[in-house]
């Protein structure tokens, strides 16, 4: 197992009395690509700042290979940030822009020299070392600031939403970009997004976080697959979140009509919020259904249909690659491995985002 | 037919820019090379380039140079401090440095006159606290001061408008890469706000030069500017060629001096022109 190389103690962050960080704990790797992922204001960002220098905590400790840097400057930490808006040095050529860390450190010129090549190669734009970055293309100008602090040679790298500022097909490309560079370099990758697609794609454990807590640390799978609660369920990726009853071990009533599911320990009749994945919905004849309803609305999305199928009072969202028309009478059946139960939101950062897409 | 309704709005403009500019310095050029009957000469300038004129000219380009140097010092960590204070502190500051701008110049350096004069008000609590005198006025001390306090937001403001467009995290990238303050400040910061630099040192230098009212007022008589040496010409010895052949003089350091300063403002950005 990898050892600890980064670990946040009870860190509080507060602004014009607005708390952004709530005590929040939390250990990176080494060598791991860990994201952070939540909606903007939940303190992911901010938490980067700290990690990166450019905020105090107001509480807590930054520990890093052990040693607490939480007052050290940016410049005596041994870790990089690619920003958000590039922020290249525009009255600089791109070689000076990489060459600056490395002069600054007193580094031989041949050794620099060397390293720019070696850079730019890596981010794929070699022969660019006279040009001016402001007309350099946005995915071009973040290759170059990935280059620039990389040259360093980081233990850690912290990325601030690096690719939100590109169009989708270049965020494709760059994502692939990223975890071979991560590859490459085998050093660790703290990465800041609200994009869940973004993460789940990248990561080797996702934080995620709203309201300035961690909502759940895992990876992509376990995030994707076991929600906690019912703001990550609805957060990554898309769900249907009911209320349930769980009447006991393995068994829960949704409304009205009783579901096989594979969950223990919850009690007798306990209330809980139970998530269910689009494409985890079966569509089948209506006598061979757990409950039956009709579909109301039909999107072809290409790789599958997205239903809105009616049933026992609820609107339930259904993905499948069979088609079946608007106003036919269907039977909605689920696998018991595929219902997720989840015990109620004890706080208002636990609960799904209120619907304002 | 859209063109032609954009014309004809800068039309107003034009015709001010002919009669107050233009013409004008077609006259000042006739003069400066005929004589007083008319001729064709260039008496005028030999007649000028005395070793008085050419001492006030270097005196106003040492003064208004050390003004220039003595407002962007200060202005420039002003403008640091006001860029980093959140928005509602800032306003006020900023208008506080404004303030004086809306008062006739005139009428602030009279105040200055009053202020320093021997037995003025600094002079009269100097005294009632037991401390020596202040004896500036009528010095080139008490010129350099007027001119600071003359054209200091005009150095505040443009570096203020500069530096509020650099992205803090470019500066944040800096200390990022290892550059201590003092690094950052010197590699990163102050490149980036040349443009503003210029155009501050523009906007204080030039004025500074030509001016006449400040050295007057707080230089007494005793000190001649370029600036008064034109205005004697004119009012004085009512001899407009040689006032005119001056002027052209001055206009061509302005010229050369504004031809410097856009030389180092390679964006061109922060340059009046």
């Amino acid at each position: 197992m990898s050892n600890k190389l980064i670990n946040l103690v009870d860190i509080t962050k507060i602004y014009d009395g607005v708390t952004i960080l709530d005590n929040l704990n939390l250990y990176i790797r080494e060598n791991e690509f860990l994201t952070l992922l939540g909606p903007s204001g939940c303190g992911k960002t901010t938490t980067l700042r700290i990690l990166g220098g450019f905020e105090n905590p107001d509480e807590g400790r930054v520990l890093f290979d052990g040693k607490d840097i939480t007052k050290l400057p940016p410049n005596k930490r041994q870790l990089n940030t690619v920003f958000q808006k590039y922020a290249l040095f525009t009255h600089m050529t791109i070689a000076e822009n990489i060459a600056f860390g490395l002069k600054i450190k007193g580094k031989s010129k041949a050794y620099i020299d060397d390293k720019i090549k070696y850079a730019l190669k890596l981010v794929n734009l070699e022969g660019y070392e006279n040009r001016s970055p402001a007309l350099l293309s946005g995915g071009q100008q973040q290759r170059i600031a990935i280059a620039r602090a990389i040259v360093n040679e980081p233990k850690v790298l912290l990325l601030d939403e690096p690719l939100g500022a590109l169009d989708l097909k270049l965020r494709q490309d760059m994502q692939y970009e990223l975890i071979r560079l991560k590859n490459e370099l085998g050093i660790t990758f703290v990465y800041v997004t609200h994009d869940q697609e973004e993460a789940l794609t990248m990561s080797d454990t996702i934080v995620v976080m709203n309201q300035g807590y961690i909502q759940q640390i895992g990876t992509p799978e376990d995030i994707y697959n076991e929600p906690q609660n019912a703001f990550v369920a609805d957060f990554i990726g898309d769900s249907n979140i009911v209320d349930g009853l769980m009447l006991q071990d393995r068994l829960v009533e949704i409304l009205g009509a009783k579901f096989p599911c594979v969950d223990e320990g919850f009690g007798v009749r306990k209330p809980v919020d139970v998530v269910i994945r689009p494409e985890d919905i079966n569509l089948v004849k209506p006598e061979d259904g757990i409950i039956t309803g009709r579909v109301t609305h039909l999107i072809f999305k290409g790789v599958h249909y997205e239903m809105e199928v009616a049933a026992n009072g609820y609107t339930w969202l259904v993905h499948s690659t069979d088609m079946v028309p608007v106003g036919e009478e269907v039977g909605l059946w689920v696998n018991p491995f595929d219902i997720q139960i989840m015990n109620k939101p004890e706080s208002e950062d636990e609960e799904a985002p209120s619907l304002e897409e | 037919m859209k063109n032609n309704t954009r014309k004809w709005l800068a039309a107003p403009y034009s015709v001010w820019a002919v009669g107050f500019i233009i013409i004008p310095l077609f006259v000042i050029l006739y003069y400066a090379f005929t004589s007083e009957e008319g001729a064709l000469t260039l008496a005028n300038f030999s007649y000028v380039l005395t070793k008085e004129n050419l001492k006030a000219l270097g005196l106003s380009l040492w003064l208004s140079f050390l003004s220039t140097v003595i407002c962007l010092v200060l202005a420039y960590p002003l403008a640091m401090i006001l860029t980093s204070r959140n928005v509602s502190q800032t306003s006020f500051i900023v208008l506080l440095f404004i303030l004086p701008m809306w008062m006739n110049s005139l009428l602030r350096t009279l105040a200055w006159q009053t202020l320093l004069e021997k037995n003025g008000v600094i002079n009269s609590i100097l005294s009632f606290l037991h401390l020596p005198a202040l004896n500036i006025i009528n010095t080139p001390a008490a010129i350099v001061l007027g001119m600071v306090y003359n054209f200091l937001p005009f150095m505040v403001l443009p570096l203020y408008n500069i530096l509020l467009k650099i992205d803090k995290d470019v500066i944040n990238a800096a200390r990022d890469l290892g550059a201590n303050s003092v690094q950052t400040f010197f590699q990163i910061l102050l490149p980036l706000s040349m443009p503003g630099i210029v155009s501050g040192v523009t906007m204080v230098f030039i004025p500074a030069l030509t001016t006449f009212v400040i050295s007057d007022l707080l230089g007494g008589s005793k000190i001649l500017l370029i600036g008064n040496v034109i205005e004697q010409e004119f009012k004085q010895t009512n001899n407009w060629n040689a006032g005119s052949a001056l002027s052209m003089i001055l206009m061509i350091f302005i010229v050369f001096s504004m031809f410097l300063m856009n030389k180092y403002d390679k964006e061109g950005e922060g340059s009046v022109f």
